[in-house]
C-alpha cells in the first residue's frame, strides 16, 4: 500500500476539497493502485532525456510567439460580475479572510 | 419536408444542405427547425443535447437565408446545423462543462472556434452532453446523466465526447465540435460508427475551450463523412491572437488536398498496436482496413512504437497534474456554484466537494500528489521525460512513413455501467490514443466495419503534426472505398 489515509487527507487539503467519509477510503484505495500502475515508467531510464511541457517546436515557425505589450480597452465588469455568487459591485464578495 | 435521400432520418452532409438551399428546395430556416423536430424526438431517449439555443440559431438561419434571396456568394457552412460540445464558451448559452459546479453559467463570450464557425455560416443549434470536464471515456461521468449509443442504446457512446458523437451518428446535427485531450473525439467516433478527427496541437486556438489539460486539449470535429470534417477544419484552423500556443503554421487547405491524387503512400503498422489476444473483430477490420488501403496503393511497412506500453502512465499523471491546476478556479468566488462556509478556505472546501463529481475529484486528487513536494520529480517530471521518448518514436517512424495505422479503441462500445466501478481498467482503453496525444501529432478515427452484433469498429490514422492535409486525404480515399466495397 502506497497511500495512506493521511496522504488523502493532507492531498485533498492541499486541493481546497472536502471529501466525504466514504470518498476518503474510497480514493484511497483507487489511488493506490493507479500510482501501482504508473510506477512502471520506473522501468525506463530517462536519466538522459529532456522533459517535455509541451510539444510546439519553436524552431519551426511553429512555437509560441510574444506579442506587443499594448493595452485595450477591457470594459468587462458588469459582465463578469453577472455570473458571480455574491457581486458587490465592482468587486467580487467573499467570507472574511483577514481578522482584526 | 422530406429529406434529400435516403432513410429520412440521418442523411444530410455539408454538400447536400449548400445544393438544397442554393437551389431553394429548402430555407435555412426550415432546416433548423427539421433539426429541432429531430431533436425534441430523440433526445430524451439519447440525452445527447444539454441545452439548446434556437433564439440565436434562428437569428442565424434568418442572416442565411437573406444572403441566398440577395444571391451573395455563400460562405462554406452557410446553413449547417453544428452541436456544441459543453465545454466551449458561446456568449449568453449555458455552459456547464457536465458539472454541477457551472450549473446555470452563462458566460459572456464565443470561444475562438465558434466564432469562426458562425462567421462561416454554420448553424449552431446546442450544447451536448460529456463526461465532466471532459474526464472520462464513457461519458458517464456527467453530472447530467450518461448519454446513449443511438447504434445500441444499452452501450455508452464512448467519451468524453459523447453527447457530440451521438448527435452526429442520430442525424441531430450534420457536424459537431467536440474536444480530444487523450482520445476524448477519437473513442466515441469509433464507438457511434463516424469519422472524428485529432488535428495537430496548436492547429485550432483554444481559446474559450473551458480547460482541462492545456498542453494535450484540442479542439476536434465529428462529421458524418470525411469531406465534411475537411470543410470544418478548414474554417477553424489558424493562429488567433487570443491563444498563444495556437500555431503560425500556414492552415491547411484539407477540403482543396481531398481532390488531390493519392498514391505513393507509406502506411507504418506497429506491432505493437496488435498485441496477441486482442478482440478478435477489432483485429480482424482494421486488418481488413489496411488491406483496402494497401489496394489504394499504399505499401505497409512495420514500424515501432516502443514506448507504447508507457503512454497511459504518463498520459495521467500529466493529465491529472495540469487539470489540479487549471480546475483551481473553481472556487465559488466568480461564477457557477457557491456553497457558503464559515471561512473563505471553508466555502472553497465546500464548494468544490459538492460541486465536483467523483472523476473529477479523483483526477484533482492525483494530479495534487503527483505535484506535491517530494513527489514532483518521481511522477511529475519523470512522465514528461517518457513524453519525450513517445514523441521521439513517433519522430523516428514517421522518418520511414507517411502515416501510421492502429486500432482506434481495443474494444467496440461496452455496456452502461459495465466498467464505471473500475477507473484504472477505463483508463487502460485509451492506450491506442493518448500516444498521438501527448505527441501532439494529427490523427482521425474513421468507421472500417462492424462486430458481429452491429457494434462500430474504428481505424485510427495518425500523420506527423500539421499534415493535416496528407492524413484526410488518406482517410477521404479509404472511406471512399471502404464504402463502395460495402455497398457491392
Amino acid at each position: 500500500m502506497k497511500i495512506s489515509r493521511e496522504d488523502v487527507l493532507k492531498v485533498a487539503a492541499l486541493a481546497h476539497l472536502e471529501l466525504a467519509e466514504g470518498e476518503v477510503e474510497m480514493f484511497r484505495s483507487q489511488l493506490d493502485s493507479i500510482l501501482s500502475y504508473v510506477a512502471k515508467l520506473d522501468e525506463l531510464d530517462t536519466s538522459k532525456v529532456e522533459p517535455m511541457a509541451q510539444t510546439l517546436d519553436s524552431g519551426a515557425g511553429l512555437g509560441t510567439p510574444l506579442r506587443e505589450d499594448v493595452m485595450v480597452p477591457c470594459n468587462i465588469i458588469d459582465e463578469a460580475l453577472a455570473a458571480a455568487p455574491d457581486p458587490a459591485p465592482p468587486f467580487f464578495r467573499v467570507p472574511k479572510v483577514i481578522d482584526r | 419536408m422530406t429529406l434529400a435521400g435516403g432513410n429520412g432520418t440521418a442523411d444530410w452532409t455539408i454538400a447536400s444542405v449548400t445544393q438544397a438551399l442554393t437551389a431553394k428546395k429548402i430555407s435555412a430556416r426550415e432546416l433548423t427547425r427539421e433539426f429541432y423536430d429531430r431533436i425534441a424526438q430523440r433526445n430524451p431517449e439519447l440525452n445527447a443535447y444539454l441545452a439548446l439555443c434556437p433564439e440565436r440559431a434562428y437569428a442565424q438561419a434568418d442572416r442565411v437565408d437573406a444572403m441566398i434571396s440577395s444571391g451573395a456568394a455563400l460562405p462554406s457552412l452557410a446553413g449547417v446545423p453544428i452541436a456544441i460540445k459543453d465545454v466551449f464558451t458561446m456568449r449568453g448559452v449555458p455552459t456547464t462543462c457536465g458539472s454541477r459546479i457551472l450549473e446555470g453559467y452563462r458566460p459572456p463570450y464565443d470561444a475562438t472556434a465558434i466564432a469562426r464557425l458562425e462567421t462561416a455560416g454554420a448553424i449552431l443549434l446546442g450544447k451536448t452532453n460529456c463526461d465532466e470536464f471532459a474526464m472520462g471515456s464513457s461519458n458517464e461521468n456527467s453530472a447530467y446523466g450518461p448519454v446513449r449509443n443511438p447504434v445500441a442504446l444499452d452501450r455508452v457512446p464512448g467519451g468524453s465526447s459523447g453527447g457530440s458523437a451521438a448527435a452526429v451518428a442520430a442525424g441531430l446535427a450534420v457536424a459537431a465540435l467536440g474536444t480530444d485531450t487523450g482520445g476524448s473525439v477519437r473513442q466515441p467516433g469509433s464507438f457511434c460508427g463516424i469519422p472524428a478527427m485529432l488535428p495537430s496541437y496548436g492547429r485550432i486556438s483554444r481559446y474559450g475551450l473551458i480547460a482541462f489539460a492545456s498542453s494535450l486539449d484540442r479542439v476536434a470535429p465529428f462529421a458524418r463523412n470525411v469531406r465534411d470534417i475537411a470543410a470544418v477544419l478548414d474554417v477553424m484552423a489558424g493562429r488567433d491572437a487570443n491563444d498563444s500556443t495556437s500555431a503560425a503554421a500556414p492552415p491547411p487547405k484539407a477540403l482543396a488536398a481531398l481532390e488531390q491524387p493519392f498514391r505513393g503512400v507509406r502506411i507504418g503498422i506497429p506491432a505493437e498496436c496488435f498485441p496477441k489476444g486482442m478482440n478478435a473483430a477489432v483485429r480482424e477490420k482494421v486488418e481488413a482496413g489496411i488491406a483496402q488501403l494497401e489496394r489504394l496503393g499504399c505499401t505497409r511497412v512495420p514500424v515501432r512504437l516502443p514506448h507504447s506500453d508507457h503512454a497511459i502512465a504518463a498520459y495521467y499523471i500529466i493529465a491529472t497534474a495540469e487539470a489540479s491546476s487549471n480546475l483551481a478556479r473553481y472556487d465559488g468566488v466568480r461564477y457557477g456554484l457557491r456553497v457558503p462556509g464559515a471561512t473563505l478556505i471553508e466555502m472553497y472546501q465546500k464548494t468544490r466537494g459538492r460541486g465536483f463529481g467523483d472523476e473529477v475529484k479523483r483526477r484533482i486528487v492525483l494530479g495534487t500528489y503527483v505535484l506535491s513536494s517530494g513527489y514532483y520529480d518521481a511522477y511529475y517530471l519523470k512522465a514528461q521525460k517518457v513524453r519525450t521518448l513517445i514523441a521521439r518514436d513517433f519522430a523516428n517512424a514517421f522518418a520511414e512513413v507517411d502515416l501510421i495505422v492502429t486500432p482506434t479503441s481495443p474494444v467496440p462500445a461496452f455496456k452502461l455501467g459495465e466498467r464505471s466501478d473500475d477507473p484504472l481498467s477505463m483508463y487502460l482503453a485509451d492506450i491506442y490514443t493518448v500516444t498521438g496525444s501527448l505527441a501532439g501529432i494529427t490523427g482521425i478515427s474513421v468507421p472500417c466495419g462492424a462486430t458481429p452484433d452491429g457494434l462500430p469498429i474504428g481505424m485510427q490514422i495518425y500523420a506527423s503534426a500539421f499534415s493535416e492535409d496528407r492524413l484526410l486525404q488518406a482517410a477521404h480515399a479509404f472511406e471512399q472505398a471502404h464504402n463502395a466495397a460495402q455497398t457491392n
